[in-house]
């Protein structure tokens, strides 16, 4: 997964990078994994600048899922900050380039909270729910904004 | 292109505060 210029692109546009391997270096692995509740391998953490956890993706992905999870953690992260435009604009991104990865239906729903909570606008939520009519009607996430219809 | 992991985790997460700049953390067991 890590190979694939998509990926590359936006490990290195959005992170600093950084590894520990279980048998390269198990002292390491030992330390940090007891810090961040990470026993399992591959285990992805996405942290904040003072080193919190926001985000993790455990166990292999297929490559677009896991470049969408990445991509969603960051975007949350954007969410809890309160960067509410940018996090639209993060969520969108997932499902209009990622439109067939497992966390796309998840995308749309934060995408138009994100909205609702930018503009103060009830309707975004409506727009949402009525997006899940088209697509992704048997998710999860669907029935979660059905509400909001 | 690639990922340039870096291995000094301790150092990575003081410059991620001093960058204000979001970490990735990768727990592997693949092939180096």
């Amino acid at each position: 997964m890590w190979p694939d210029e998509r990926v590359v692109k936006f490990v290195n546009d959005n992170f600093i990078p950084a590894r520990v391997h279980v048998k390269e270096d198990p002292e390491a692995f030992k330390k940090f994994g007891e810090k961040y509740n990470a026993h399992w391998t591959p285990t992805v953490l996405e942290l904040d600048p003072n080193g919190e956890e926001f985000y993790r993706v455990e166990g292999f992905l297929p490559l677009e899922d896991f470049l969408a999870q990445l991509m969603l953690g960051r975007a949350h992260m954007d969410f809890k900050q309160g960067k509410w435009d940018e996090a639209e604009k993060k969520f969108r991104e997932i499902y209009e380039k990622l439109p067939n990865a497992d966390a796309a239906p998840e995308a749309l729903y934060w995408a138009g909270v994100s909205r609702y909570k930018g503009k103060n606008d009830a309707v975004a939520l409506k727009e949402t729910a009525r997006a899940f009519q088209t697509r992704y009607k048997d998710s999860s996430w669907a029935k979660k904004a059905s509400i909001w219809a | 292109m690639e990922i340039k992991f870096r291995h000094d985790v301790d150092n990575v997460l003081k410059e991620a505060k001093k960058q204000n700049k979001p970490v990735l953390l990768d727990f592997s067991a693949a092939p180096m």
